[in-house]
């Protein structure tokens, strides 16, 4: 710090920040590991002056004025550098003398945090803490007639298809005619949204991938997985624990070839190919993975060099109308794999949703519809793009499902839903609610990065370092350095942890609606919530 | 839970037979309506089997009004067998005017018209009456169909049963099927009373159908005529019926396989296991997640019962194969009560992979698995 202290437009003060550190002298011991852990460097060991001015007794001796010097911890105030509150320096503190405070009254920071014109970009969700989907009750509960299901005891058949399911016209003729029947997987309706090899650290990835493994031959559920864009390591395409995995091909096709090269030597076919037009969090934007985390590894899969940034464009030049394109990729994908594979598009959540649907509706190819809301997390965005773009999930879900119902084709194409699910931890609520909405399953992934390895994200703006790598957690870096704090074999054991308390809720929620041998997929005479608008919009029940 | 009985029989036999077995089952209803559907039928009726017979309530406006409307779709009263009650109703039950019969000549235009279409014009006559009587309520219409009346009113069967004459000679017929009400979770409605009906298929059930309202979107869907009104939870039961033998020309036997298809374990070793895996991933939206039991009859006469395996207590079938009397009971006392000289030990309580039919000829129950491979005609 300079001995004078400049005060210019854009100094600011520790209280202008919206986190500010709180250390006890008392209690320190100086280890210095706080200030080594910091992920933004935040704070920094500061040499402090102290002056004393000590009156004797009496009036004949002059007071003496006493320097001392002392060492303590500073906290810098350069919004480059201010703190995100992860705490990460009392988890490492012995004595717990260091603590993040959250100052709700000093906004200046958000006026200053678009230095050299750059506007803010981070990872994590959207910086609000709303949620419809807690508000939605569950009403309808077996009383009269029968008696509540057993959720303990009864079986239950928790699962849902994914790919294009015939008509029963279409499937008896099929039959008869011996034609070609679609792909359609049986999977388990919790399904792990697409976050890239590039975005999440090899350990995080890893312990993902176990899990779900794990979840499929061990406790038999068929949980399945999306790599995200930027192709897939060579070694999982070759092994048989591919069929559990989605692949997915998005805007920039970073780490195709990879995964087109693979094709010969595959032992199995993946689940299903996601082709992502757009992501909840960001829409209209492609991918971004900032230079910081395109390491060599990274750069190797997805055929880059190294250290550069990659924004995926939005748009591609195959890419000539969504209508075409959507039919041109489903094809071509479809025939890479003998069409034995399903290939559906993700859309963000938008009030054009609906356009696309329609035009899967008349792709016979077609196997499903990803709809992400507004709440969906990402790697890395700006700042505008998370908090102020995008449509809620269940409204357009809602939309999307009643237009089916209205083409008599709602088993035929399952809609995918995501975004903003278990926001607050009721990830069985929501997903239950999503589906008595009208979808066929849904998919997480900030809730699978804080339940599964303990992200620090939330929705008032913690952390959310995610895009530059240095993720204090080594969730969502590429430095070795960093990402060694993240234990595969953990983060494998939570996932599977926080699937087998989910499907224990899940049934705790069916069972009293009566619902044990198929998902109540559109039951939503089931649903009720206190809010007459959003009780009209979603056309469910209004209850107060 | 409702009472349900049903009878089938190679000689006309009296309603009343069925009203006395709800009767004695009464502990379960709480007598909040009765419905009566009845086929094969005899007396007068016997020479009239070509001709389409509407059944429902109508008052004096109502009756003239549907005269306008069925004679200018060129239709002839043909033989009618209206009842008008002189007393006073019993309580709860208000006063609605003629329950009517009526059976109509068809329109020489409509002679040389494909089965199907004639089939659909009847339906699409009867929704027309429908709507109609829907803005006064001066038209109630339950069947327009030959050779088959359906009486439908709110209060006790037995008292409704003195009430509106059930003891008719002109309502002896040879399946029937009757309903004691209890008070369901949705409004009391004529419509919503069971049996259901559309195109010589009628059903009823007991039970609670927490899948009623994606049934119900599903089949809305379907682009058939007919689809509609949904009045009572276990009205689609009737539209799946319809919708397995009719568009997808299945066999009875397999609308088990539609409503409650077979887990992963009991499919495994299956003969036809691809076809009824792909059937229930086709047919997911008809899963019906009970508890229910369904009772049914088809065009050619055959009864049929089939539950879910989330019904605790199961229906029986049971009869005398030489008399030719099939009774089909929700609780065995009112099997004992409409049946009582037959062999109880051929008694037959349909199980979770089981459907129970009776063929028109009553001689024997035909008791279909699940587990069997399916019939030829697939
Ligand atoms: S809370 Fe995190 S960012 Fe803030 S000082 Fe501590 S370690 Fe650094
Ligand atoms: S802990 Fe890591 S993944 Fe979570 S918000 Fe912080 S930087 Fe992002």
């Amino acid at each position: 710090m300079l001995p004078e202290r400049p005060i210019t437009p854009s100094t600011l003060s520790r209280k202008d920040l919206p986190w500010q550190i709180k250390w006890d002298i008392n209690t320190c011991t100086k280890c210095g590991r706080c200030t080594s852990v910091c992920p933004v460097n935040a704070i920094e060991l500061g040499v402090f002056r102290k002056r004393d001015v000590r009156p004797p007794m009496g009036l004949n001796a002059k007071p003496t004025t006493e320097f001392s010097t002392y060492y303590g911890i500073r906290q810098r105030t350069d919004p480059a550098y201010a703190c995100i509150g992860c705490a990460m320096c009392n988890m490492v503190c012995p004595n717990n003398a260091i603590e993040p405070n959250r100052q709700y009254d000093s906004t200046t920071l958000e006026f200053q945090n678009n230095r050299g014109g750059q506007p803010r970009t981070r990872g994590g969700r959207r910086n609000n803490s709303e949620s419809l989907l807690d508000q939605i009750k569950f009403i309808r509960i077996s009383m009269l007639t029968d008696p509540a299901l057993d959720a303990g005891r009864h079986e239950f058949d928790v699962r849902t298809l994914l790919g294009r399911v015939l008509s029963p016209e279409a499937e008896i003729k099929c039959y008869r005619e011996n034609g070609w029947k679609p792909p359609v997987r049986e999977i388990y309706p919790l399904v792990i949204g697409g976050m890239s090899f590039g975005a999440l650290s090899p350990n995080m990835w890893e312990g993902l991938q176990m899990g779900v493994a794990y979840l499929n031959e061990e406790m038999n559920m068929p949980v399945r997985m999306c790599t995200g864009e930027g192709g897939c390591p060579p070694r999982l395409l070759r092994s048989r624990f591919l069929k559990y995995v989605i692949l997915q091909i998005a805007s920039g096709y970073f780490g195709w070839d990879e995964i087109i090269h693979a094709i010969p030597e595959m032992k199995e076919d993946p689940c299903a190919i996601e082709i992502k037009y757009g992501q909840g969090a960001k829409p209209g934007d492609g991918g971004l993975l900032m230079w910081y985390k395109v390491n060599k590894l990274i750069a190797a899969i997805r055929g880059v060099p190294k250290g550069v940034s990659l924004p995926s464009p939005p748009t591609h030049q195959t890419k000539y109308s969504i209508e075409e394109a959507v039919a041109k990729m489903i094809q071509s994908m479809s025939m890479a794999w003998g069409f034995r594979v399903p290939v559906y598009p993700k859309i963000s959540a938008s009030s054009t949703s609906l356009a696309v649907l329609n035009n899967l509706v008349r792709n016979p190819y077609a196997a499903g519809l990803a709809i992400d809301g507004e709440d969906g997390g990402t790697g890395a965005a700006y700042n505008v793009s998370m908090n102020h773009m995008g449509h809620p999930i269940a409204s357009n879900l809602r939309d999307c499902y009643k237009a089916l119902c209205v083409a008599g084709a709602q088993n035929e194409i399952p809609l995918i839903a995501g975004g903003g699910i278990g926001k607050h931890g009721n990830l069985a609520a929501n997903a239950a609610a999503l589906i008595m909405l009208g979808a066929s399953m849904v998919q997480i992934g900030k809730y699978v990065m804080q339940a599964g390895a303990g992200c620090l994200g939330s929705e008032k703006d913690r952390c959310n370092v995610c895009n530059i790598g240095v993720c204090p957690k080594g969730i969502t870096s590429q430095d070795p350095r960093v990402y060694r704090r993240l234990d595969p074999e953990k983060v494998a054991e939570r996932v599977v942890d926080f699937y087998l308390s989910f499907d224990t809720e899940l049934r705790k929620v069916f069972a009293p609606l009566g619902r044990s041998t198929s998902l109540p997929v559109g039951m939503s005479d089931a649903l009720g919530i206190s809010d007459k608008d959003a009780a009209d919009r979603l056309d469910i029940k209004y209850v107060i | 839970m409702c009472r349900l009985f049903a009878l089938t029989s190679r000689d006309p036999v009296s309603p009343m037979r069925a009203i006395d077995a709800l009767n004695v089952m009464k502990e379960g209803h709480d007598g909040s309506g009765v419905g009566l559907f009845l086929s094969g039928l005899g007396g007068p009726w016997e020479e009239l089997k070509e001709y389409p017979i509407l059944s429902g309530i109508f008052t004096d406006e109502g009756l003239s009004r549907m005269s306008d409307y069925m004679t200018k779709n060129g239709f002839q009263p043909k033989y009618s067998a209206t009842f008008t009650p002189d007393v006073e109703p019993p309580a709860g039950t208000p006063r609605r005017g003629a329950y009517a019969s009526i059976a109509f000549k068809i329109p020489d235009g409509w002679k040389g018209m494909a089965e199907e279409q004639v089939s659909q014009n009847l339906v699409r006559m009867r929704l027309g009456l429908r709507a109609m009587g829907e803005e006064s309520g001066d038209i109630m219409v339950f069947s327009f169909w030959p050779d088959t009346i359906m009486i439908k009113e709110v209060g006790d069967p037995l008292a409704m049963a003195d009430y509106l004459k059930l003891d008719r000679e002109e309502l002896q017929a040879r399946h029937i099927l009757a309903q004691g009400r209890q008070n369901t979770n949705y409004a009391i409605n004529l419509y919503a009373c069971h049996p259901f009906f559309i195109e010589g298929i009628s059903t009823m059930t007991n039970g609670e159908n927490t899948a009623f309202v994606p049934i119900r979107e599903y089949l809305m869907s379907r682009g058939v005529t007919g689809y509609q009104g949904y009045q009572s939870d276990s009205e689609v039961f009737t539209h799946i019926a319809h919708y397995t033998t009719k568009r997808l020309r299945l066999d009875i036997s397999a609308y088990k396989h539609v409503i409650t298809p077979m887990n992963d374990d009991e499919m495994r070793d299956h003969p036809d296991r691809e076809f009824l895996s792909d059937l229930k991933r086709a047919c997911r939206k008809l899963i019906i997640d009970g508890p229910n039991c369904v009772i049914g009859c088809l065009p050619d006469g055959s009864m049929f019962m089939a539950q879910d395996r989330k019904k605790f207590r199961p229906g029986v079938v049971g009869g005398n194969p030489e008399l030719g009397i099939y009774g089909f009971s929700s609780e065995i006392c009112g099997l004992n009560a409409a049946i009582p000289d037959r062999d109880r030990t051929k008694d037959f309580q349909p199980m979770h992979l089981d459907t129970a039919i009776v063929g028109p000829d009553c001689r024997e129950v035909l008791q279909c698995s699940q587990k069997d491979p399916l019939r030829p005609q697939l």
